[in-house]
């Protein structure tokens, strides 16, 4: 019993399966699959559409006018002394909305043993809502504008309440920026993107909202580009700016290299090199990142 | 009136034609695309994959399909930058009424590219080609 309860929750086996579902749902959901392939991104770790480590302004699916569209996702981090595990899934309709929900479990390895610590992970629930202000990704004249509201809920505050964090829930905002650049790198397409975040998370929330040093939010910059060498392979890099709330330990500022395939609108994987720097004491927190997204 | 005299007039007609035409435009995109006749093979492949899509095959039933596939590679060359002319109706003229989704124009966008990739195009002509044509897509849908 445990051991099948424990292959149901590795990431892998539950990203297979979030594919395999996706896929095999595919045939009914054809018709509502208008937008392009791609186009709606990859899965963030906060559940919205968008790079690895950041919303971008698309949405998730493949919806436009008067459809519906969404995805499921897991995504495993592997990081020297941590790892982080997500599950999550987002809906969108008309191109214009997106809800989305990620689970998310932060395994503090090494450090239980070092500091002799009351539990072994953190685990966070994140609520988001993403609206396109206006704009497409491609077409048209302006870039697509979206913003977004997250309600984040840390599930274990104990060890963040010990390091000074000030609560264990929060909701924080951002507004994002992404366009397509028809053939604008060696004429290969490239999407850019930016955006700005205002927010108290410390370690995104994980660590709780808030700070003996800081208390109140931040307006934080985020970004990314991508170059597409088909419809079907893109390379990139995101990075996040990150606040200092916290006097136990820096926070480093994220960035993350990736390349995405997507072999069609049902199935997508992105491989990482993340750069997560300095977390709850531990330096050089640079690893693996393994995402895999089933849309519909 | 020897040879030279010949040569006179058929320098002087195709220095005519020359002055005529357009002045000298980039047409390398119509190079890449394999010219009139790679364009033509573009254009049929596309109303294969069109004949064989259930999102859009419907706009495609009822139209003389040898005058639509002409009026593409008309408007195909002269998009990318080929001598030719369009001489079909405006683009909002022959949607209109259709009322095309954005779904649908992307639909065709697929169809296109498939049709390309069976040309052996490469990525960056195809890239090139539909940049010229999607600054359009607000002449096509919802009319």
């Amino acid at each position: 019993m445990a051991l099948s309860l424990s292959m149901y929750l590795n990431p892998v086996v539950l990203a297979s399966v979030v594919g395999a579902c996706a896929a095999w749902v595919s045939p009914a959901a054809d018709a509502e699959q208008g937008r392009l392939i791609a186009t709606g991104g990859a899965s963030s770790i906060e559940g919205g559409a968008g790079g690895g480590i950041i919303p971008w302004a698309m949405l998730a699916g493949y919806d436009e006018q008067g459809e519906w569209g969404g995805n499921a996702f897991a995504t495993h981090v592997d990081l020297p002394d941590y790892t982080l595990d997500v599950v999550g899934a987002a809906a969108s309709y008309g191109n214009r909305v997106e809800i989305s929900y990620a689970h998310q479990r932060f395994d503090l390895g090494s450090l239980v043993s070092k500091l002799n610590l009351p539990e072994d992970n953190l685990t966070q629930d994140i609520f988001g809502v993403k609206v396109r202000l206006f704009g497409d990704l491609i077409y048209d004249q302006l870039p697509q504008v979206s913003a977004g509201l997250e309600y984040k809920h840390q599930n274990d505050f104990l060890i963040p309440s010990l390091v000074g964090a000030k609560r264990d829930s929060d909701v924080e905002g951002y507004v994002t920026a992404s366009r397509l650049f028809m053939g604008a790198a060696f004429g290969y397409n490239v999407v850019v993107n930016a955006g700005l975040r205002y927010s108290r998370a410390n370690e995104t929330g994980l660590m709780g909202f808030g700070g003996d040093r800081r208390d109140t939010r931040s307006v934080l910059k985020e970004g990314g580009a991508a170059i597409l060498f088909n419809p079907h392979w893109a390379v990139g890099m995101d990075y996040r700016e990150k606040p200092d709330n916290l006097s136990f330990a820096g926070e480093s500022d994220w960035a993350d290299f990736f390349v995405g395939w997507f072999p069609n609108k049902h199935v997508s994987v992105v491989l990482a090199y993340a750069r997560l720097g300095e977390i709850a004491t531990l330096d050089n927190q640079n690893g693996t990142y393994l995402s895999v997204q089933g849309s519909f | 009136m020897g040879r030279s005299f010949w040569l006179i007039v058929g320098l002087s007609l195709s220095l005519l034609a020359g002055c005529a035409q357009q002045p000298a435009k980039d047409d390398s995109l119509y190079q890449d695309l394999g010219q009139r006749a790679g364009i033509q093979k573009i254009v049929e492949g596309m109303l294969l994959h069109i004949a064989q899509d259930d999102r859009i095959y419907k706009y495609f039933a009822k139209v003389d399909i040898d005058r639509v596939r002409d009026k593409l590679v008309e408007r195909f060359c002269v998009e990318a930058g080929g001598p030719c002319t369009y001489t079909g109706d405006s683009l909002e003229e022959v949607h209109k009424g259709m009322n095309l989704s954005r779904s649908d124009f992307n639909a065709l966008v697929e169809d296109l590219i498939a049709a390309m990739n069976e040309q052996h195009i490469p990525v960056t002509t195809q890239n090139r080609f539909i940049a010229r044509l999607a600054p359009e897509r607000g002449e096509v849908i919802e009319k």
